[in-house]
């Protein structure tokens, strides 16, 4: 095998079938997958996603959640993640239509967060969990992400509406309050906007489950 | 081994062996004085590669050993938002595969393809240029991801600004490459050249790829996964394991002198690996939003595998046989052994996990994590550890200045890297199991994991212990270049075969 050319060919040859396979082809598969309507609701899936929420979905990846929580339903009977009540069915390709960054993840250290924005809707959760994650989850590894929040005097008007309701040793000085940042506020917006359980004809939600 | 391979017919030792070892014609002085003029040639940018690459190998060192500290006492370190434990472990991987794996792949790539093709470098000022550029965009990389500019894609992290600087350094050193091939001397081509080409060839289309559909105008949906999967794997199998073959194929032979076991299983194993290694990539989104007929393809070009695995297990565990013996002396030979071995075993756990009952349980687990370093760091790390120890003595002109550091750092990294792989493999295993069994709460799966966490950290100390001695040895060494050179009573520069190294190691 002395012949440089055909070693050249062959070399471009042998990638270039998987790159036509597996890049180019699911670009021309898939890449212009759109919204579903429903024909009996009229309801769209998956929805629009709030400017509050995308500017969330930028601080999910840029703090690098994706390295330990996935947005990935595998199907009933592989795994558990719908066992684990993580979703009502498999997530599909048209899932994902709206994400800048698409971010399945490969590595559970936590839990999926496919539907974290059904399963747990009490932003203030969020709030006090992102904050330290022992008050809601003791014995969690997840950071703390203090630096979401802003810790401050307790003005002349009192309290902020806002402030996160924290206790024992989990409570700031007495005379102050956390604040979440704009971040963080952002950041749980969009937490709470994931819901990927909308019924689909790939994917249909079992009618029982449903409800 | 001129002697040995006497018998062998002149045409098959030619495909057996690398170009550099052959007589050639012309006297063996004469032949000395034009390898010694090749080394020379590659001197200072194959110098700058190896140097940097160590720099950034122990930027990433401390990096790990920070993230897997994290990973058991998420208070460590906490206030400080730029080292949130997926910043560091994000650095962490940048700085190892982009700073040092690939540094160390281009200067060993060099050095080969010049010794292979027999010709020195031509204008070596250009590839110094190209790996200060080079340089500059690891460190823009990764100070972007470290800010939070990081793009959250697996293995292609550094953000926008910084990655054209490292594509254009990567494109000067693969034409460089070719422009070497294409002024060969020597016209037989042998099988590690195959695989250098191949890998710098294929490694600016993955990353022109990806960066163009991913980063530039990316594309719509879970088309991203199957991109960023696509150039992920295929880092590993295109661009790092032809290199770490190349290399094996080269320097057992030549540090044993005895020829490759088979010329035919080295083609059977080249040209199997390039066809079915680059469909490998959708078995890392099994289970996942993506047309099953993507996934059941990769699944089984995964299983494909084996027949370049096997094949060039045969090859290189068959030339070996009778020779390990020399593991006593060369610390060349160790390295690339362990490498040779950590290869074949690191395969055998890809394919098995790729298989849709395996990947049940080990997907989102640290198995993943443990066959990643199987496959980075105990075959290719080690292989390039054992190619710069061959390399660095001859292009320097000086001998290693300490066989007791050379074994710190041997079984320093060799135990280190097996306390990581072996417990974080069967603690993955048994992770996905209890993360299949929906009545395990989740909580109760992460305090399992704490134990083992903490003992990767100490397999991490080890691993740290052997990369500062190399480092220490690496150093000594370029101050003995400014020495002049006394000729200690056995040399490993008199001889080429490296079995004549000074004293038998620990």
């Amino acid at each position: 095998m002395s012949y440089g050319p055909l070693l050249f060919l062959g070399i471009l040859f042998t990638l270039a079938t998987s790159w036509v396979g597996l890049v180019l082809l699911p670009h021309r598969q898939m890449g212009a997958l759109g919204q579903h309507t429903d024909t009996n609701t009229a309801a769209i899936y998956p929805a629009d996603r709030s400017g509050e929420a995308q500017q969330g979905a930028e601080h999910y990846r840029s703090l690098g959640c994706v390295y330990c929580h996935t947005q990935q339903i595998r199907p009933e009977g592989y795994g558990s993640d719908i066992e684990r009540g993580w979703g009502r069915r498999r997530t599909v390709s048209r899932d994902y239509i709206h994400d800048k960054t698409v971010m399945l993840g490969t590595m559970r250290t936590g839990p999926d967060l496919t539907n974290i924005g059904e399963r747990q809707a009490d932003a203030a959760w969020h709030y006090r969990h992102l904050y330290n994650p022992q008050i809601t989850s003791p014995g969690s590894i997840m950071p703390p992400h203090a630096f979401l929040f802003d810790v401050r005097t307790i003005g002349q008007a009192g309290r902020s509406t806002n402030a996160l309701v924290l206790e024992g040793p989990f409570a700031p000085p007495a005379g102050q309050e956390v604040i979440p940042t704009r971040r963080a506020e952002q950041l749980v917006a969009y937490l709470r906007s994931l819901k990927s359980s909308g019924d689909l004809p790939e994917a249909p939600v079992k009618k029982e489950e449903a409800q | 081994m001129i002697n040995q391979s006497q018998t062998l017919q002149n045409k098959t030792l030619r495909a057996l062996l690398p170009g550099d070892a052959l007589t050639g014609g012309g006297t063996e002085g004469g032949k000395k004085a034009a390898l010694a003029e090749i080394d020379a040639s590659c001197r200072v940018p194959v110098l700058f590669f190896f140097l940097s690459g160590l720099a950034w190998l122990l930027a990433g060192t401390i990096l790990a050993l920070v993230a897997s500290i994290k990973l058991h006492t998420p208070g460590f370190l906490a206030s400080w938002e730029w080292l949130t434990f997926s910043n560091v472990r994000t650095a962490h991987l940048n700085t190892v595969v982009y700073g040092f794996a690939s540094q160390i792949s281009v200067g060993v790539t060099i050095w080969l393809m010049c010794r292979l093709c027999r010709i020195p470098l031509v204008a070596p000022g250009l590839i110094t240029v190209a790996n200060l550029f080079y340089n500059l965009g690891v460190t823009v990389g990764v100070g972007g991801i470290l800010i939070g500019d990081s793009t959250a894609i697996e293995w292609l992290e550094m953000p926008r600004y910084a990655t054209p600087i490292l594509f254009i350094s990567y494109a000067l050193i693969a034409v460089w490459t070719i422009v070497t091939f294409r002024l060969r001397a020597e016209r037989h081509l042998y099988v590690s050249q195959w695989y250098l080409l191949a890998a710098v060839l294929w490694f600016p289309w993955l990353y022109g790829t990806a960066q163009v559909m991913l980063l530039i105008e990316p594309v719509r949906g879970v088309v991203q996964a199957a991109v960023n999967w696509w150039f992920a794997h295929n880092v590993l199998g295109l661009w790092f394991t032809p290199i770490g073959l190349a290399s094996i194929y080269y320097f057992i032979p030549k540090v044993i002198g005895r020829p490759i076991h088979s010329y035919y299983l080295s083609v059977l194993g080249f040209w199997s690996l390039a066809l079915f290694y680059n469909w490998n990539g959708m078995h890392h989104l099994v289970g996942g939003p993506l047309p099953a007929w993507m996934i059941t393809v990769s699944i089984v070009a995964s299983v494909m595998m084996l027949i370049p695995v096997i094949t060039v297990a045969i090859n290189h565990h068959f030339t070996m046989v009778g020779h390990f013996g020399k593991l006593k002396y060369s610390p060349t030979l160790r390295f690339m052994v362990f490498g040779a071995v950590s290869y074949t075993l690191a395969s055998l756990q890809g394919v098995a996990s790729a298989v849709r009952s395996i990947s049940e349980v080990t997907h989102f687990t640290h198995h993943t994590i443990a066959h990643a370093h199987l496959g980075m760091y105990a075959f290719f790390t080690m292989v390039m550890f054992g190619a710069m120890y061959y390399i660095l003595p001859r292009i320097t002109q000086r001998e290693w200045p300490s066989n007791g550091l050379i074994s710190l750092h041997f079984w320093g990294v060799a135990l280190g890297i097996v306390l990581y792989v072996v417990p974080m493999s069967i603690m993955g295993f048994i992770q996905g199991t209890m993360l299949n069994d929906a009545a395990v709460r989740f909580l109760d799966v992460v305090q399992f994991t704490l134990p083992w966490l903490k003992l990767r950290t100490l397999a991490g100390l080890l691993l740290a212990a052997g990369h500062v001695a190399f480092v220490i040895n690496v150093g000594w060494l370029l101050v003995r270049m400014f020495e002049p050179y006394r000729k200690p009573v056995v040399s490993i520069l008199t001889g080429e075969a490296e079995t004549v190294a000074a004293a038998k190691l620990p």
